[in-house]
Order: C-alpha cells, then sequence, then structure tokens
C-alpha cells in the first residue's frame, strides 16, 4: 500500500470546515490522510448566526458538523492548538502543543479578527470584540451585574452586537466615527433612516465621535473620553471597528502578501506557493478581501476541485447583503454608492414610515448597478435578480421602489434565466431546483433536502418557495391541500364552514361538505374545530365517537395500554395538602409518579376502569383536569417571580395562574405551552414556548410562537412592556387567529412561519387590528371561557359516560397482560421477556 | 365470571347499551379479548381481536373508526396502523391480520360466535 498524502488545513472556522467536506467528495479524496488544526477549542460553527447564542442556542446547535463526524471520515481534528510557524522547505507545521505536523499541501483558512483601534485604555479587562462563541460567554459574565452597554464601531457587526448588549438587557450605545452608521453599505439619508429606527428602539447612536481614551474607573467600569463632548461610563465595551486578515502565518512564511493584508491567491486560491491554498476572509484575490461566508465556500470549492486535479475557479462573489439589524430591514447591492461611471439613481425616502430605497442604475436606465434599502427589504430579491443577471429594466425604474395600491411589482419567477442563482449561501442555482422537481421533488422540503438551497441564511427562503411552486405549476401538478379523502378543505376552510354555517356536528358536516365516514386524521381534526367554535364537552353523545383515546377517556395511553393521569397544577403551585393527596392516591393504586416538564406531576399506570375512581379521590380534593391529553393549552410554567426572588419585578406566578385558568381547555390545533418568568433573566424558559410572558420593569414583554420539541424554535418579541389587561386581550386574539387559521397538528411556530408576512402580518393582524377582525376574536375568546367545564367533574357526574370506563363490558376483572415490574423502587411496564419469564416462573 | 365458550353457538356477550355507536369496547371470553365496534348505520357489530399486534398492547377497541380505501376500519391507538373491520386485514402491511368472529345484534342481545 503507498503512503498517504498529507493534507493540512489550518483554521477550523467556518471556511475551513465546508473545504473539509468539499474535499471529502472529490474523487481522489481516499488517498489523502487529512489534518485540520482549530485554534478554538469548539468545532466549527454558524459564525452568521453567532448572535442566536444569546436567544438560547448553544454551540451543538450552531455546530456545523460534529468530530464524530470527522472521525468518520478519516479526518484527525487538531482543536484548541495553534498553529504557530510554517516551514516551508521542511514541509512542516509547527503546533502550539509542540507538534509537528508534515504537510504535502497546506491549506490556509485562518480568517480574519476583530480590528481594536489602539486607544489608550484598550486593554481594560471589559473590553472584547466579537467573533467567538467564547467571546460571548466572556461579554455574557460582564454584561450580568451592569447597566450599560458601548459598541465602538456602527458597522454591520457593530449594530449586532449592539442587539446582543440589548438583549442582554444593558441600555446600549453605539460609537461611530464616521458621519453615519454603516458607512460602506450606506448613504448618507439611508444612515439617517436606519439612525432613527434604531434609537426608537432605545440605543443611542453617537456619529461623528472619536473615542481618545479608556480609564478604568475605581469600581471596574470603564469611563470613554471623547475629542468633544461628555464622557461616557459603562460597564461593558465591545469593539467592533473592523476585521483583518488573520495572515501573521503566511507573512512568517513569505508568502506573496497584500499592501494591507491579505495572502495573495490566483483562482485556484493557491497562494504565491503552489503547495499552500489560502481561502476565506484571509485570502486577497483580485485585491480583494470577501467578508462574507458566501465567496469563502466558492473559495473553498475551487481549492477542493483543484487539489484533486480538477478545476472550479474562483472569479469573485457578488457583496450584495439583506439582513435586519435590531429588527431593522436593510439591504445592500452592487454599487450602492452610484460610484461607477454615469450611474443615475433613483431615490425614495418616507421619513414617517422610515423607509428609505434607492436604486443606481446604468446611465440609459436599463440596468441596475445597485441599491440601498432601509426600512423594507421586500423588493430586495427582485433587485438582487435584476443586477445579478442583468436583467432589461423596466421603462420606468423608479416604479420598482415606489409604493403602489397593488402588490410590489415583483419579477416573475419566469424571467429569471437558470443560471440565476437563488441561494448564494450554497449555490445553487434556478436550474438547480427546476431540475430537482423534474427529479421528482414536490415540495420546498424535498427541494430543500435534495439541492440544500435555503439551508444556509435562510434569506432565500421566500424566492425558493416561488420558483418550486411556480415550477410545480408550470408542470401541471397541483398542490393538494386535503386534510384526507373525506374531505377536500383544509382544516382552516372547515372552520369557516363550520363557524359560517354553524355546523354543530360532524355527521352534519360530512354530509354536507364530505364523503364516506370520516378517519382517524378528519375525526379528531374536526372535534378539534368544534370544540373550538361551539365549546361543547367533548364527551357528549354527538362528539365521543370523534375523540381518539386519549380524549375519549380524558387520559394519555401509554405503550401497554395504561394511561396516565396528571391533574392540572395552575402555574406549578401546589400547597402541601394537595401533595399529600397526589401522593396518596399514587401509593393506593400503584402508579408511577414523575414530575413533567410542564411542573405538574403524571401519575402512569392506570387502568381504565380505575380512571372514574382516581379522578373522585382528586376532585373530592380541590383538583381539575389538566387537559393534557387534548390538543389544548396544557401548562402555564412560572419562576417564582418578585414575591420570593431578589430579581424578580412582577408576579410571575399570579399571572401564570391566572393565564392557566382563563386559557385552560381551550381546543386549538395542536398543544399550546405556556410561560411567564418575573425577569429578564427568563428563568421560566418563556422564549421555547408558544406564549413567553417576560416581566418588565413597567409590565410584561410578550412573546409568540416558540417552540421547543423536535425542531425548536426561539420565540419572537411581539409586544413590549403590556399592562396586564392589554397582554391578556393580546394573547386573546392572537390564539384565536391560530386557532381559526392554522392547519391541523400546526404548533404556532410552523404556523407563523408559513403565514405570508411572517411576523409583522401577524402583529398587523393583532396589535393594529388590519382586517378589523379583532372584536369577533375577542368575543369568541369569551364565549369559550365562559363556558369552560371540568371534564372529568361532568364525566362523573353522568352514568351514561362513566359506562365507557370499563377494560371489559361483560366481566370485572383486569387486563391481564398489563404487568409491572419494579425499578428504582417504583413500577414500569415489563418488557414482552419479562412478561414470558413472569409466566414460566408462575 | 367470563362467559363459556362453546363450538359453533352464538355466545351472548352484552346488551345494545353496552355498545358505543361508530365506536368501540372490549369483551374477555375465556382468555381471548375481543373488541367490538357497532355501526348504528349499518345495524351491525364488528368483533376483532382487542391485541395491537405492532404493541402487543390489548388497545384496539380503543381506536377510531373510519373508511380508508373503500374500506370501514378501526386505527390502533398507539401507533395508527389501519385494520378493515371486515376481516382484520391490516391496511399498511399485508402480512398482518387481526382474528374476527362472526357477531350479529338479536333483539337487545349481542351475540358472538367463537370456533
Ligand atoms: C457576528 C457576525 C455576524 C456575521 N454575519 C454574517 C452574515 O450575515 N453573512 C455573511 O455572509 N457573513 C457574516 N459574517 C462573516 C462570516 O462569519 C465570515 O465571513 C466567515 O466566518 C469566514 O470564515 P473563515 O473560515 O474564513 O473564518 P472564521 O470563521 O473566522 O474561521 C477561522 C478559524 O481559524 C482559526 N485560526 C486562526 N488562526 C489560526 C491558527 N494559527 N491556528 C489554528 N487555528 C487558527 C480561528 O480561531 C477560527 O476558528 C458574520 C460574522 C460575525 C462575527
Amino acid at each position: 500500500m503507498t503512503q498517504r498524502q498529507q493534507l493540512v488545513i489550518i483554521g477550523n472556522g467556518m471556511v475551513g470546515h465546508h473545504f473539509a467536506e468539499s474535499f471529502r467528495q472529490q474523487a481522489g479524496a481516499d488517498a489523502w490522510q487529512v489534518h485540520i488544526v482549530g485554534e478554538e477549542h469548539h468545532s466549527a460553527y454558524d459564525r452568521v448566526h453567532l448572535s442566536e447564542y444569546f436567544q438560547g442556542k448553544g454551540h451543538a446547535e450552531l455546530a456545523l458538523g460534529t468530530l464524530d463526524g470527522y472521525r468518520e471520515a478519516g479526518i484527525e481534528a487538531h482543536l484548541g492548538v495553534k498553529a504557530d510557524h510554517i516551514d516551508r522547505q521542511a514541509k512542516t507545521v509547527t503546533l502550539s502543543n509542540g507538534d509537528t505536523l508534515a504537510y504535502d499541501k497546506l491549506v490556509l483558512a485562518t480568517g480574519s479578527y476583530p480590528f481594536v483601534p489602539p486607544i489608550p485604555g484598550h486593554e481594560a479587562e471589559r473590553c472584547f470584540v466579537y467573533r467567538t462563541l467564547d467571546d460571548l460567554d466572556a461579554i455574557r459574565s460582564a454584561a450580568a451585574e451592569g447597566t450599560t452597554g458601548v459598541v465602538i464601531g456602527g458597522g454591520l457587526l457593530g449594530l449586532e452586537a449592539a442587539n446582543a448588549l440589548k438583549s442582554l438587557g444593558l441600555h446600549t450605545h453605539v460609537i461611530e466615527f464616521a458621519p453615519r452608521l454603516m458607512p460602506v453599505q450606506l448613504d448618507d439619508d439611508a444612515g439617517q433612516v436606519l439612525r432613527a429606527k434604531i434609537e426608537e428602539l432605545g440605543v443611542t447612536v453617537h456619529t461623528q465621535t472619536a473615542t481618545q481614551s479608556i480609564d478604568t474607573l475605581d469600581d471596574g467600569r470603564l469611563q470613554l473620553n471623547f475629542a468633544e463632548g461628555d464622557p461616557l461610563t459603562t460597564d461593558v465595551l465591545v469593539f467592533s471597528a473592523g476585521i483583518r486578515p488573520q495572515d501573521a502565518l503566511g507573512r512568517d512564511c513569505d508568502l506573496d502578501m497584500g499592501e494591507r493584508g491579505g495572502i495573495c491567491v490566483n483562482n485556484h486560491c493557491q497562494t504565491s506557493d503552489p503547495d499552500i491554498y489560502a481561502i476565506g476572509e484571509v485570502a486577497l484575490w483580485d485585491q480583494k478581501i470577501f467578508g462574507l461566508v458566501a465567496p469563502g465556500y466558492r473559495m473553498a470549492e475551487a481549492a477542493a476541485a483543484h487539489l484533486d486535479g480538477g478545476e472550479a475557479p474562483f472569479l469573485g462573489a457578488d457583496m450584495s447583503t439583506k439582513l435586519k439589524l435590531l429588527g431593522v430591514d436593510v439591504g445592500s447591492i452592487g454599487d450602492a454608492h452610484a460610484a461607477s461611471s454615469g450611474a443615475i439613481s433613483f431615490r425614495y425616502n418616507n421619513e414617517a414610515k422610515g423607509v428609505y430605497k434607492k436604486i443606481v442604475t446604468s446611465a440609459d436606465g436599463k440596468r441596475l448597478l445597485g441599491a440601498i434599502l432601509v426600512g423594507d427589504n421586500s423588493v430586495y430579491d427582485t433587485l438582487l435578480q435584476y443586477h445579478l443577471n442583468d436583467i432589461e429594466l423596466p421603462a420606468e425604474p423608479d416604479s420598482l421602489i415606489l409604493p403602489t395600491s397593488d402588490a410590489t411589482p415583483a419579477l416573475g419567477v419566469d424571467a429569471l434565466p437558470d443560471t440565476a442563482t437563488i441561494c448564494s449561501c450554497l449555490n445553487v442555482t434556478k436550474g438547480d431546483i427546476v431540475g430537482a422537481v423534474d427529479g421528482g421533488c414536490c415540495s420546498v422540503g424535498d427541494v430543500k433536502s435534495e439541492t440544500d438551497a435555503s439551508t444556509g441564511c435562510g434569506g432565500c427562503a421566500a424566492m425558493l418557495k416561488d420558483v418550486v411552486d411556480a415550477t410545480l405549476e408550470a408542470r401541471g401538478i397541483e398542490v393538494d391541500h386535503s386534510l384526507c379523502e373525506h374531505f377536500s378543505h383544509t382544516r382552516q376552510e372547515l372552520y369557516h364552514l363550520v363557524l359560517v354555517e354553524e355546523i354543530k356536528t360532524f355527521d352534519e358536516l360530512i354530509q354536507h361538505h364530505g364523503q364516506g365516514r370520516g378517519c382517524d386524521i378528519c375525526k379528531p381534526a374536526v372535534a378539534s374545530v368544534l370544540a373550538s367554535v361551539w365549546n361543547e364537552l367533548v364527551h357528549d353523545e354527538p362528539h365521543v365517537k370523534l375523540q381518539d383515546t386519549n380524549d375519549t377517556f380524558l387520559a394519555n395511553m401509554q405503550k401497554d395500554g395504561t394511561y396516565s393521569i396528571v391533574p392540572r397544577i395552575a402555574g406549578g403551585e401546589i400547597t402541601p395538602d394537595k401533595l399529600l393527596v397526589i401522593g396518596q392516591v399514587a401509593k393506593d393504586y400503584n402508579l408511577y409518579t414523575k414530575i413533567t416538564g410542564g411542573q405538574r406531576i403524571d401519575l402512569f399506570g392506570a387502568q381504565l376502569h380505575q380512571l372514574p375512581d382516581i379522578w373522585q379521590t382528586l376532585i373530592d380534593a380541590g383538583f381539575e383536569t389538566g387537559h393534557a391529553y387534548g390538543k389544548s393549552v396544557r401548562t402555564v410554567k412560572s419562576c417564582v417571580g418578585s414575591t420570593w426572588c431578589r430579581y424578580g419585578v412582577q408576579d410571575s406566578v399570579g399571572m401564570a395562574i391566572l393565564l392557566e385558568n382563563r386559557y385552560k381547555g381551550l381546543r386549538a390545533p395542536h398543544k399550546l405551552k405556556f410561560a411567564v418568568s418575573g425577569c429578564t433573566r427568563e428563568c421560566a424558559e418563556a422564549q421555547s414556548k408558544d406564549i413567553g410572558v417576560i416581566a418588565t420593569e413597567n409590565g410584561w414583554n410578550l412573546y409568540v410562537c416558540g417552540n421547543g420539541g423536535m425542531k425548536p424554535r426561539h420565540a419572537d418579541l411581539f409586544a413590549t412592556d403590556l399592562d396586564d389587561v392589554t397582554l391578556i386581550k393580546t394573547i386573546d386574539r392572537l390564539l384565536m387567529f391560530y386557532i381559526r387559521t392554522a392547519d391541523r397538528l400546526q404548533r404556532t411556530a410552523r404556523w407563523m412561519e408559513n403565514l405570508e408576512g411572517g411576523l409583522d402580518y401577524l402583529k398587523d393582524v393583532i396589535l393594529n387590528d388590519s382586517l378589523g377582525i379583532n372584536a369577533d376574536l375577542e368575543a369568541q375568546m369569551e364565549r369559550v371561557i365562559d363556558t369552560y367545564q371540568c371534564e372529568w367533574k361532568a364525566t362523573l357526574e353522568d352514568e351514561e359516560k362513566l359506562k365507557r370506563f370499563r377494560t371489559f363490558v361483560n366481566s370485572p376483572e383486569e387486563d391481564d397482560n398489563v404487568v409491572f415490574v419494579q425499578e428504582r423502587d417504583q413500577i414500569r411496564p415489563a418488557t414482552d421477556d419479562e412478561k414470558q419469564n413472569l409466566i414460566a416462573t408462575a | 365470571m367470563t362467559a363459556q365458550l362453546k363450538p359453533d353457538t352464538w355466545t351472548p356477550i352484552c346488551t345494545t347499551n353496552d355498545l358505543v355507536p361508530d365506536s368501540g369496547v372490549a369483551a374477555k371470553i375465556d382468555n381471548q379479548q375481543i373488541a367490538l365496534f357497532y355501526l348504528p348505520d349499518e345495524h351491525r357489530v364488528y368483533a376483532l381481536a382487542n391485541k395491537d399486534p405492532f404493541s402487543n398492547a390489548n388497545v384496539i377497541a380503543r381506536g377510531l373508526t373510519g373508511d380508508l380505501q373503500g374500506k370501514t376500519v378501526v386505527a390502533s391507538p398507539l401507533y395508527k396502523q389501519h385494520f378493515s373491520l371486515e376481516d382484520g386485514q391490516c391496511l399498511e402491511d399485508d402480512s398482518v391480520r387481526l382474528d374476527t368472529w362472526p357477531a350479529r345484534i338479536e333483539g337487545d342481545h349481542v351475540y358472538i360466535s367463537i370456533q
């Protein structure tokens, strides 16, 4: 066997990782032993979404690959280790842990480092940069005790850092030397609009401000002294004054370097030493550094192909960007400053709404050279496609940015050539997407997994959907939205039929609008709609046959056919006496007990015929049903709040109990979880719930549409500083709107993602009453709340209903197939093998 | 006391009052657990094995009834496979079938024939 060649990658950042992945796909990859060296102790992660770390994502969620993945691919990872020196004669790399790696080919993917201006005092303890997870950890712990944060630098990353400081609860200032924010991407007017919007959010912006020195005060805080004006005191200071290529290794071993840094590379990303490649933010191509991830990925692919004897040259990249900074849309395309000769620009500036749009065209007005958008990015995709594909502009180019009574004149996807890039992160073209559809993909989801489109920054999601839908339509494929074979309607349509035609039973609905007997899909779905609209007991005669077993028997069926029982413990608050009752019931009936994630107690192992007796005891002791079995409001989790906690600012337990009692029993397309936290420390984890409420000094902040579970989603901030009454009103409307419009088994998170217009649209409907339905929504919620009954109490009072709670209709025996064994001092269902053994030894 | 099995005879199980329209109840004859489904529009009772072969739990009687692909079916409440009420055939897996027994309603009484 021939000795494998050695390939060493220095830098385990986004681009280094992408290179490793791309290289594995090359035909000749097996002939190489690959090493990847990374100075950070974390394996490569998504730096683009770094700020989501402060919204609760950990390294695991941001990670691009895993160490196991590297191991399986035969890649040796050296993490937490820095490459100190390259010896080009010996072809070795010396590492900070003393090891030496020999290489046949070397790839430098060392990225860049944040530039810290040499202001006297900049090395103080509370000065930070914003680039790595470690940086964020340090910022977070410094911010924990503080009240104020300052960012030096008002560029793109500086504003992102400002948003992070704000989210940590600090009063935040941004200090920019230039006369406007984001001087590279924006012009003065756009900078002005952005500034106004950001200041509205409570961030103080200082432009044309030069920091002269930083003093550390006796209490450890920092004082910034400016050329003019009063000094500013802060707990945390973040520098975001630009990035510089991390090119010391190249300089050290005499590779060709750019005048202002960066390692020079050719179209294959080779440096002046053909055995050494440089890619990503450290590489200087055609005198340019590309500070975005997509060009870095293209470089990685170019180098990987070239190493394997192929060719996928890097020919530059588009630097257009679309982002949300502190919640404000900002877009910048191509020649934003109209620097090209003869360029003319068109501007739209709406100070009332805080919207600024500008396009830059060629002298004849036919080609789009650049654009700037602030406050409204809705035309970004269209403009970018005009720009990238050199599509001829309409006769009046300004029609693209002027408000019209109709929807924006979007560029139909039909007008795009097949070569048009739809997803620039993963380099997926319209042609690739059309090909995927022709290859059998029938949905956006299919196309995503086939082509990886929209799995990077996600900015192209809307565009992707348009292309997929248009292609499907062009192929004559109709997208089927039927609920099941019995109803060719969506859940939303059925909801409207029930409401408008005042339909009260399933039989009536299927007779008029469906066919057949129904099934286990449509029956519970319609039952839930009927319950949301009319709120008759789910057990009443016409409805009982529609419920699946959990709703029928008001308990949760477990894998052995026994049930678990969950009494309501609103807000997680329970008296010692009630705790004793639960303990006694569990003992009397030999039930397994476990505390649930929703702060209540689940009792497992009851047979059907035991349920009424157990519930009678619980109800006599003052409990009511917890609806754990229903697609309905589950729990409102809470922290202990201002009553006991020294940090609490509102009574979170009180609010949690109020909310839980208000919405208990409300049937919805899926389960609903709430939480209330008493301060921004957020111990109740409200931002992972459908409805999350976080106390502020002035009231409550409302977060909506969060989700734990299989596909977690961080909740969105919906409204701030609400008083109790407004909070409840807002939740009333939002929940009813969800119930009216969501699909079957669609949690709020997916519901909002699928609403056209997303969060902004939802805010418009709920907060601004843009559809004029809020009075209706509130009235309907009122009706449901007024007709609440405890389903267990009602069942126990009705002999007819109790009849169903028999294990056998013709015998009082128990199900002898239900067998328990002991584990950790409680029961658990026996496995099939254990059952066999028990029978054999009996 | 459970009812006694006699070959070729109709065994009375319960009354129609014990049944739930368009839904199921369980009965036990000797050591056999049986799921009974009552469809009032056909005035008919179906009898199938109560044991769900996918979970080995006795839960079929607690499934939802309906029709699928032209067959009248019950869906297992645990993992949602569908079984034809007529012959016990599983729609998702050709190799799986529940035992079935003839059943009839006479007056107020429900009978099953077990061989
Ligand atoms: C907060 C933030 C937001 C951003 N948002 C966007 C965005 O919206 N869109 C966009 O396109 N881009 C964005 N970027 C930029 C994007 O993250 C970078 O373009 C991308 O990470 C560059 O990848 P890279 O691999 O070249 O560098 P990096 O990801 O920085 O990786 C370089 C790695 O090499 C390691 N390293 C350096 N020297 C050595 C050595 N001597 N030995 C061993 N290891 C070494 C470093 O520790 C680092 O882990 C953002 C960046 C930040 C910080």
